[in-house]
């Protein structure tokens, strides 16, 4: 018996020290994602915002033996306003994703099967203009962080799926809410609110990653007294307090400037924009804010005194190549608004800007950077392209530096009719005007992948932009439209998906199909690779599953 | 009201004896919905011939539903819950009950001072809780506790994660797991040890297993999953690995070491 005892001890207590060190995320570890591409430590990859995996063995020569390896089904069919908008971590061959709207799991990697799940409860107040959804985790040593739908922030043992600590941060009953993959920059943890639709103050908020103690918070409307509040000019001086601004995609960073980018939503109401004259800083902008204290290093704003709900709320692409001869630090964006931008990140400078669409809504941009808006919201409705989802949307991109090009889920020739009706804020209700007419459902199709739009409604596709030349290099059409982010590997694929139902591989350098996979529902969520024991594997969430393939064995 | 009030609290009081300090005998009023002792009494037995099958008779034999925890993933009100117990949950294996509305909530007034309850039924012997002071540096130090056990995100996973365990062990479960922890130690919480095909070991805590595979924390804390085609031998140990304090504390420190453990009420209290 003391025999058996001590041998269970032994064998059961017997921790290594060492190897739970080695074992643990370090933000060393994220900062150098690229050295460990059997990982995907951070919701775009690495910190640069690439997705982008440097893994090769799916190959051009063999995507066509892809083959489904596993799939992983959300708890229950999801309700109408549940998307899998999620993308996975995998840490060491354990894969953490978050099921709508707040369920965390911890899969064994290789074969889907499940080592825990933690699932939130959910306030019922929580309310979200468009899908009861998350992208997905950060990690930091063995802690998760998962921001909810009704405004927590919470920290969970990446070993057992046990809650350390729980932030309420904001409340659910004003329409803010969490929707993104928090971003870890060294000890902090970095998050923003969606709520755009209910007349919230945005903010990009750090937390500290041990005790969930607020660090810095930046107000993307600024208050009396703070730098940008002079473009919220109503005689009433009060349209700044529910002038939005959330910053609900998660943002980038650049370790030798210390710098962190955010991108901001929309300002309130939407689609009127007369109780807010002004440009509504930082609605609508790119912002990068010091790292350790949150301070405004500068900002961008793509469209000043937005009426179409444009936000800029996508991942900052970060990118260091020769602009005009001269070696620079440059940020790649293609913004909902229908321009793509080469800004420098350094000093925010606007180097060019482009069309990657239909745009109708701005003629150009001055030289400034600023654009010259064309159109507005009428009594009688204006005819505006792109439409009011967007040219892109949330959706990643991806930036492939073996080819050197920048691919854009895009929303093709889309238009929308924007109308101007009086506006009133109630408190936790939405705030937005009348919605513009569009031809595509703004979130998903109500059933199926049934499609009987008209070609002159516009389209969906996969761009490809040279970012030194401005040139398209390719565009891969859909019929229907994408909610899709993409992926490029190092051995030049390319993967995406779209509402049509399909999730497939296109040459990176050529965008010719090379597979495809019926997936039977929308792709909402962004593709990343992975390898256990040697083994590359692709994974995508479509409708209420997540689908993982890899070459045939 | 006030006087109904009173009644639980008199009765109460002579169910736990003097196992409870005051602040936690005021956090018993405080969730008191109005029900009698008598109401509560109904309910246990209600809850034992009915619930405890799926339930379990501590309330915790499905993973992840800890009903003495006292909150409640599908509900919060007392009406919820009743609705709950009486209709069932659609789609999960929560059967519909034909329970009256007073049994229901009976039942329900039973699930709310569950811990409370279970500490004063089967129990000859009750002793007094120690100072929770004392005990947390017996925790740390001379009971080398925190050599197994987690509290507050600090410690090993293996053993049980303590964090909450005074909101979902009744007291003198705690005082007989430091006395003879083999005899009290839950099912889910037996050490699991597989011997793989090539003559590895993997010991650590089972989380999950199919007929195929079996997916584990392993005693270097990792996450493994194992093939079962790779597995000679497979099995929980049936001992405890934690000693029994019997011998290496005083009586007196045991109940400092109880007073510790009975004050963790999770971490977001």
């Amino acid at each position: 018996m003391t025999a058996r005892r001590s041998m269970a001890w032994a064998l059961v207590f017997a921790v290594a020290a060492g190897t739970l060190v080695d074992a643990q995320v370090s933000f060393e570890r994220i900062l150098r994602a690229d050295q460990e591409p059997q990982n995907w430590l951070t919701y775009s990859g690495n910190l640069s915002g690439w997705r982008y995996s440097p893994l090769t063995q799916i190959t051009p020569a063999n995507v066509r033996n892809l083959e489904l390896q596993w799939v992983f089904q959300t708890r229950a069919p999801a309700e109408a306003n549940e998307k899998f908008e999620a993308t996975p971590l995998v840490v060491d061959g354990v894969m953490y994703t978050v099921l709508p709207p707040n369920h965390l799991v911890a899969l064994d990697a290789a074969t889907g099967r499940m080592f825990w799940i933690y699932s939130a409860v959910i306030s019922p107040l929580a309310r979200v203009c468009c899908g009861r959804v998350n992208r997905g985790v950060a990690i930091l040593g063995d802690t998760l962080f998962m921001a909810t739908i009704d405004g927590h922030l919470i920290a969970i043992d990446a070993k057992n799926g046990r809650p350390i600590w729980d932030k309420a941060l904001v409340d659910p009953a004003l329409g803010y809410s969490f929707t993104l993959s928090p971003l870890v920059v060294k000890d902090k943890v970095i998050v923003g609110p969606s709520g755009g639709e209910y007349g919230i103050r945005g903010f990009v908020a750090a937390f500290d990653a041990a005790t969930g103690t607020e660090v810095w918070r930046f107000n993307t409307i600024p208050g009396p007294g703070e730098p940008g509040h002079d473009t919220w000019t109503d005689a009433e001086k009060t349209a700044w307090k529910t002038g939005g601004g959330p910053a609900w995609v998660t943002g980038s960073y650049d370790p030798q400037l210390n710098l962190t980018y955010w991108g901001t939503g929309n300002p309130g109401p939407d689609w009127n924009g007369d109780p807010r004259p002004g440009d509504n800083l930082y609605t609508d902008s790119v912002i990068a804010l010091d790292a350790d204290t949150g301070r405004l290093k500068w900002h961008y704003q793509f469209t000043p005194h937005d009426e179409f709900d444009y936000d800029a709320t996508q991942v900052p692409v970060l990118v260091d190549m020769p602009w005009q001869g001269q070696p620079r630090k440059l940020m790649l964006w293609a913004n909902r608004n229908g321009f793509w931008y080469v800004l420098d990140r350094t000093s925010g400078q606007f180097l060019q800007g482009k069309p990657f669409t239909k745009v109708t809504w701005a003629t150009g941009f001055d030289e400034h950077g600023r654009p010259r808006r064309a159109l507005a919201p009428t009594q009688e409705g204006t005819l505006v392209y792109p439409n009011n989802q967007g040219a892109t949307n949330w959706y990643s991109p991806s930036y492939s530096p073996r080819t050197g090009l920048f691919y854009i889920p895009s929303w093709m020739d889309t238009f929308s009719r924007y109308f101007k009706v009086p506006v009133e804020y109630t408190p936790g209700s939405q705030f937005v005007g009348r919605f513009p007419t569009m031809a595509f459902p703004a979130l998903r199709p109500p059933a199926g992948a049934i499609n009987q739009r008209l070609p002159e409604d516009g389209y969906g596709a996969i761009q490809a932009f040279d970012p030194k030349t401005g040139e398209r290099k390719w565009e891969f059409k859909m019929i229907d439209v994408t909610d899709s982010g993409v992926l490029s590997t190092a051995s030049d694929l390319v993967f995406a998906g779209g509402r049509e139902g399909y999730f497939f591989a296109l040459d990176a350098r050529t965008g010719a199909p090379l597979w495809r996979a019926s997936v039977g529902g929308q792709v909402s969520a962004g593709p990343m690779s992975y390898a256990v024991d040697g083994r590359q594997y692709v994974a995508i969430a479509a409708g209420s599953v997540l689908f993982v393939y890899a070459v045939r064995q | 009201m006030r006087r109904r009030i009173s009644v639980v609290l008199v009765a109460l009081a002579g169910a736990i004896g003097t196992c409870l300090p005051a602040t936690d005998r005021g956090k018993v009023i405080a969730q008191d919905h109005g029900y009698t002792p008598a109401d509560i009494e109904n309910g246990a037995r209600l809850y034992q011939s009915t619930c405890s099958g799926c339930h379990g008779p501590a309330g915790d034999e499905i993973p992840g539903v800890e009903l003495a925890r006292g909150q409640f993933r599908r509900g919060t009100s007392d009406t919820d819950l009743i609705a709950i117990v009486k209709t069932g949950i659609p789609g999960t294996a929560m059967p519909p009950h034909a329970f009256s509305d007073q049994e229901a909530a009976q039942v329900v007034g039973y699930l709310r001072n569950m811990t409370v309850v279970r500490t004063g039924i089967g129990t000859t012997v009750l002793r007094g809780v120690g100072d929770p002071a004392r005990g947390r540096t017996l925790f740390e130090g001379k009971g080398q506790c925190t050599t197994c056990h987690r509290v507050y995100g600090r410690g090993p996973r293996l053993a049980p994660d303590l964090t909450e365990v005074g909101l979902t062990r009744p007291l003198p479960e705690l005082r007989d797991a430091l006395l003879d922890p083999s005899a009290t130690m839950r099912p889910g919480n037996r050490p699991f040890s597989v011997v793989t095909a090539d003559g590895r070991t993997v010991s650590g805590r089972l989380l999950n297993q199919d007929s195929f595979s079996i997916q584990m924390l392993d005693s270097s804390e990792r996450l493994v999953s194992v093939q079962k085609r790779n597995v000679r031998e497979q099995g929980f140990i049936s001992t405890s690995p934690m000693p029994s304090y019997r011998d290496t504390l005083t009586v007196e420190e045991v109940d400092d070491l109880v007073g510790y453990l009975v004050s963790l009420k999770g971490f977001n209290p």
